[in-house]
């Protein structure tokens, strides 16, 4: 079975398009969208979801004003600023201590140090994920909630999940979308994977970010490719991006045009070879050939 | 006065927006700093070309166990909710990449064979461009958590007007750039995926409590529900900056098209004003 994660650094060059025209032309797959925190894969592929499963990632911790003695020892131990002088007057303090949801990374510390026992520390469901039939094929997805933490535990549970059905269902290969960025939730999806494709344009971010994702890939070891998206945007740039590959022994398995039939594919719900056998589906088939290639 | 630029989805316009207030709000005379938060792949240096004048690394304390003073107590496994230190025999391993660093380890350990060391996560860069103030932090490829180097970007923030470029999502960095911003700006563009996206970004900047508006890049492009969603929702749609290819080829050479593309500047009007606003 194989692994093939898109990543791309930037946001927005174009991941979640390409992943979801490969969905249309491959066989035998699992599809993935480890980008937990703004997952928009199941947009064009309409997911029936069968199973839908909480995701408990964290802990959840707060102050119980009653029991709070407004000692202080939470405050002075808390690494991440999420203690709160203003909770409310319990008959023995005028003033209580609070936990800042937001600050707080529920480590628990607090909650075993308090003498009073006033703190209570508990899991929490920070999301949920499914596992869903698509037009073209099973497909492993999650939501994180707003403002929550943990996508990088989110992203390793789906992938797992996703290699389980893989087994399951007896098909060899598993599409993954990835975050944007470099940490937590892109390193989660990309530790372990057979191969990743960087998708990037033809911007000075775009190299930028490139180089950056590039070397999280090499740091890693794993194997990774190029694609340049829309890059008749800046051909000279398009040339860099291939000089930086050269230099570095990457591939660029493919570019493709500008086109605003992506973006009316989206609104249509269809992916981009679904929508149009314009030049543009056809660079998308032949980088997919090509990605298969290399994946072999 | 903090204004927060975010976005849930990627590649929205958050850094040109960004840098191209900064400058509006510096060439207006005010004084002005520009701090990328997005510090996973920060852009925001691309276009203002800061001259960069300090550099500081920022570090994490991280346990590192004394075997001999060690009796395998467990205590430090049980403590640590992130599964990045586990008594392994007689030895106690840590996972160094694994550590949020909340000393729960070093607090709980009955014999004193815990002690901390500094694992870099990342450097804050500091400087000028022309009268901006400018920071960014850079995250070290392979690092994980990237929250703590987000506050030590946020330390550079001024006394006038700090302009705070967000990363794209909804989780810990978002959350940690936009916490105490005066207004958050949510940059969405009008496609589906933009449209789910925003729904996410405003669903956080409620939940954080934060003051937004919605500003529609590439306002001509895809279909007319977010428009419909932000009347819905009463949320206020403060600026559309419509598509314009000029734009997107001036970004790609790291141009600013408030000076690249006339009338851009325009559009962007209704923002500087609001964010003037809001400080008097």
């Amino acid at each position: 079975m194989k692994e093939l994660v898109v990543i791309s650094g930037k946001g927005g060059t174009g991941k979640t398009s390409i992943v979801a025209s490969f969905a249309t032309i491959a066989q035998k797959k699992v599809l993935v969208d480890c980008d937990v925190d703004a997952a928009d894969l199941h947009l064009v592929l309409a997911p029936r979801i069968l199973s839908r499963n909480v995701f408990i990632g964290g802990r959840e911790t707060r102050v119980l004003p009653g029991h709070c003695t407004a000692c202080g020892k939470c405050e002075e131990i808390c690494r991440f600023d999420a203690i709160r002088f203003d909770g409310p007057g319990n008959g023995i303090v005028p003033k209580t201590f609070r936990i800042d949801p937001l600050a707080c990374e529920g480590c628990g510390v607090c909650a075993h140090f308090c003498a009073e026992n006033a703190i209570e520390s508990k899991p929490s469901q920070n999301g949920e994920w499914f596992v869903s039939e698509t037009r073209h094929g099973p497909m492993v997805h999650a939501r994180l909630y707003s403002a929550e933490e943990n996508s990088g535990k989110l992203a390793t549970l789906v992938r797992n999940e996703a290699k389980k059905l893989a087994e399951e269902k007896s098909l060899d290969l598993i599409i993954i979308d990835g975050a944007p960025g470099i940490g937590c939730p892109v390193i989660a999806s990309v530790t372990g994977a057979d191969f990743v494709l960087i998708v990037t344009e033809p911007t000075l971010s775009g190299k930028h970010d490139l180089e950056r994702v590039f070397e999280l890939t090499k740091y890693f070891g794993i194997k990774s490719a190029i694609c340049v998206n829309k890059f008749d945007l800046n051909i000279e740039m398009t040339e860099a991006i291939d000089a930086f590959a050269k230099d570095n022994g990457a591939k660029v398995l493919g570019r493709i045009r500008y086109d605003s039939a992506v973006t009316k594919a989206q609104v249509m719900g269809a992916s981009v070879v679904e929508y149009t056998s314009g030049a543009v589906a056809n660079e998308i088939k032949a980088l997919w050939r090509n990605v298969v290639y290399e994946m072999a | 006065m903090k204004v927060a630029i975010a976005s849930g989805k990627g590649g929205t316009g958050k850094t040109t927006l960004a840098t191209n207030l900064a400058i509006m709000l510096s060439r207006a005379g005010e004084k002005v700093a520009y701090l990328d938060c997005d510090v996973e792949e920060p852009n925001g240096h691309i276009f203002l070309k800061p001259n960069i004048e300090k550099r500081e690394t920022v570090y994490l304390p991280v346990p590192v166990v004394d075997q001999d003073k060690c009796i395998s107590c467990r205590k430090c496994e049980e403590i640590c909710q992130y599964n990045a230190i586990a008594c392994m025999g007689k030895k106690t391993l840590v996972f160094q990449e694994l550590c949020h660093a909340c000393g729960g380890c070093y607090l709980v350990c009955p014999t004193n064979a815990i002690s901390e060391t500094d694992r870099e996560v990342g450097v804050v860069e500091d400087g000028h461009a022309g009268p901006v103030g400018f920071a960014h932090g850079k995250l070290k490829i392979g690092e994980a958590l990237s929250p703590p180097l987000v506050k030590a970007v946020k330390q550079r923030a001024s006394d006038g007007f700090t302009v705070l470029d967000a990363p794209p999502g909804t989780s810990c960095p978002a959350v940690e750039t936009i916490m105490d911003a005066d207004l958050v700006l949510l940059v969405t563009e009008p496609t589906p995926f933009g449209l789910n996206d925003l729904k996410l970004a405003v669903d956080m900047a409620r939940q954080v409590g934060s003051l937004f508006v919605v500003v529609v890049n590439r306002s001509d492009i895809g279909d007319d529900k977010t428009r419909k969603y932000c009347d819905q929702q009463r949320i206020e749609v403060l600026a559309e900056i419509p598509n314009d290819r000029r734009v997107a080829v001036c970004y790609s050479t790291g141009g600013l098209p408030i000076d690249g593309v006339p009338g851009y500047a325009d559009y962007l009007l209704p923002i500087v004003e609001r964010i003037l606003g809001g400080a008097r």
